[in-house]
């Protein structure tokens, strides 16, 4: 039997480097508060002030502190991507499971309204949902949700058809169980490995998804700081040579590749048992 | 009748009705919100009798359905209406910017095939050496990039470090087209960086695929060099799922559009699009929505008809 530390030292260093950035992210979120002496609406001086120590990323285009508004910038935009990458799961899973349990018709009419709404490219979509129902916080959660839920719902449904064939299912329900104790007991525990590593992809595409609205000025709104507006406020610095609004946009860069490393990892691992 | 036919009609008719599923949606969305177009257009200072005779004007006053068939035939006729934010016809703010948006997505396809092709190519041929795992962990990290941070790096590093391109696409009409290809050059490159990995990925991932069967086996020991075996006997095989892929990335070109036009400030279908959202412009919104929308539903409709041509053992999948 092997050790903790042992399984430790198998995981490539891809993984590994994937997993030490996504926890850094993590604390940096939980700390925030208590790292900068700044809030993220204050105005700390000048617009575009370059990098000294009292502000060591220098000010955004109003005047306010950088690296406050990094650090606030990722602890807002990882909050709102994490709810809302549950929130798809919720759902996704939810329609997933009753269309395999309960079937009749209404397996065909969910599929059919998926396959819709996944013909529809998602950004365009994105944006047209939120130019009718406005850009606050909840619509834009729903909305992500709500779209990024049809790719859940594709993959519970064909994890869990293949699982509710089964005999141990047949005989769950000859027995009498009910389709909740189906879906929750007999089903679910047996398709977690392909969600779980949906769960991290598919919050990359979320987070990705979010910065990018953000960045076209219609996800998370101002004086919030999240990473995608931030560049957008302050790509006039490239002109100048400062690379200072890039850091944010690399922040994203390297949490999503992080997290790849891992699902990339993850899979291996899960098909490697199969072998 | 031919099987394939009754497929690709069965597709064509689905795609038909998705698309028109798709102008239902964007236009009763718009009909759901508070309050109209007419006081939109007035504003809140608007006496409730103007915004009457306004709504008669714009046949407001009529049954949702029949000004949905209006709309619907209006579109299908090219006449989209006018715009809210300047009064301006829709179709004339469209034209010369969808042409943009597509010289720019046609630049990109041109750049980005052949090079995907091509390294996708080498990769199967070289698997596994150092090239291969090169090659994989750049187009990893290229996938997972946001296309804004890709934009803003490319104009560092080409427009203000170097100083060869020009950091925005200040394109107009009258430009000859040498000129019109630099102002082009970054926006296009960022979009090659999106879609190449995955384009190489799956041209790779397929002829891996087609490589470990034995009729290629068959081939090699009849002593058929390892380019031959790939060229003739492995790519006409994987043709079909390459061609697919390749039909899916320019369908997924078009949503990146918007992003990168952003960025580059190109004058395009996508940076209108994004403009008029933050001015509600609802017109624009919807036909703007419908194009990106129709490019890519017919996108995604060739690349299934292509699959199920170039594949006859589709025919007995069903």
């Amino acid at each position: 039997m092997k050790t903790r530390l042992a399984n430790l030292r198998q995981v490539p260093p891809t993984a590994l480097f994937g997993i030490v950035i996504v926890i850094l992210y993590i604390v940096l979120a939980i700390l925030t508060p208590a790292l900068t002496p700044y809030s993220q609406r204050e105005i700390v001086g000048g617009a575009f002030l370059p990098w000294t120590s009292a502000h060591p990323l220098g000010t955004d285009s109003l005047g306010r502190d950088m690296l406050t508004r990094l650090l606030y910038g990722g602890r807002n935009t990882l909050g709102i991507a994490f709810v809302t990458t549950i929130l798809a799961f919720a759902i996704g899973m939810a329609a997933g499971l009753v269309a395999v349990t309960v079937g009749g018709w209404l397996e065909p009419i969910l599929s059919r309204i998926v396959d819709m709404l996944m013909s529809i490219p998602q950004l365009i979509f994105k944006l047209f949902l939120l130019s009718i129902f406005g850009t606050s916080i909840p619509t834009l959660i729903l909305v992500i949700a709500v779209l990024d839920s049809t790719r859940v719902f594709r993959l519970t449904r064909a994890a869990a058809s293949s699982i509710a064939v089964m005999d141990y299912v047949e005989a769950a329900r000859l027995r009498g169980e009910g389709p909740w104790w189906l879906m929750t007991r007999e089903i679910l525990p047996n398709i977690t490995a392909p969600l779980i590593a949906e769960f991290g992809l598919r919050f990359c595409f979320v987070f990705l998804a979010i910065a990018a609205l953000s960045f076209l000025g219609l996800g998370i709104q101002p004086p919030l700081a999240d990473w995608g507006s931030m560049v957008r406020e302050n790509a006039t610095l490239i002109t100048f040579g400062d690379i200072t609004p890039l850091i944010p946009a690399a922040a994203i860069a390297v949490l999503t590749i992080s997290v790849n490393f891992i699902v990339d990892w993850m899979l291996h691992k899960s098909t490697g048992l199969k072998e | 009748m031919n099987p394939i036919l009754i497929l690709i009609a069965k597709r064509l008719g689905l795609g038909l009705l998705t698309l028109w599923f798709v102008s239902f949606g964007v236009f009763f969305a718009i009909e759901a919100l508070p309050g109209d177009t007419a006081e939109a257009i007035l504003g809140q200072s608007a006496t409730p009798e103007t915004v009457a005779a306004l709504r008669k004007e714009l046949h407001l006053n009529q049954p949702a359905l029949l000004r949905y068939w209006n709309w619907q035939i209006a579109v299908l006729t090219g006449d989209f209406g006018t715009s809210l934010s300047n009064g301006r016809p829709v179709s004339e703010l469209i034209g010369t910017r969808l042409g943009n948006t597509m010289f720019l997505a046609g630049m990109a396809a041109l750049i980005s095939v052949p090079l995907a092709l091509c390294l996708g190519l080498l990769a199967a041929l070289w698997r596994n050496s150092l090239f291969d795992r090169l090659i994989n962990a750049v187009t990893l990290t290229s996938i997972s990039m946001p296309e804004f941070f890709i934009g803003y790096v490319l104009i560092f590093a080409f427009a203000i470090r170097a100083g060869i391109l020009p950091p925005m696409s200040a394109i107009s009409p009258t430009m000859g087209l040498p000129d019109r290809i630099v102002f082009t050059i970054l926006p296009a490159l960022t979009l090659t960086l999106v879609v190449v990995a995955h384009m190489m990925r799956m041209t790779r991932a397929s002829l891996v695929n087609l490589l470990s069967l034995p009729y290629v086996e068959m081939a090699r020991l009849k002593g058929a060099r390892e380019m031959r075996v790939i060229l003739f006997h492995v790519l006409p095989n994987a043709l079909g799922p390459i061609v697919t892929v390749i039909a899916l990335n320019l369908a997924y070109l078009i949503t990146g559009v918007v992003v990168v036009e952003v960025v580059f400030v190109y004058p395009g279908l996508g940076q209108l699009l994004v403009d008029s959202v933050s001015s509600r412009d609802l017109p624009v919104v919807q036909v703007s929505c419908m194009i990106f929308a129709s490019a890519y539903i017919l996108l995604n409709l060739t690349a299934d008809v292509i699959a199920i041509v170039s594949d006859p053992r589709q025919l007995h999948r069903t």
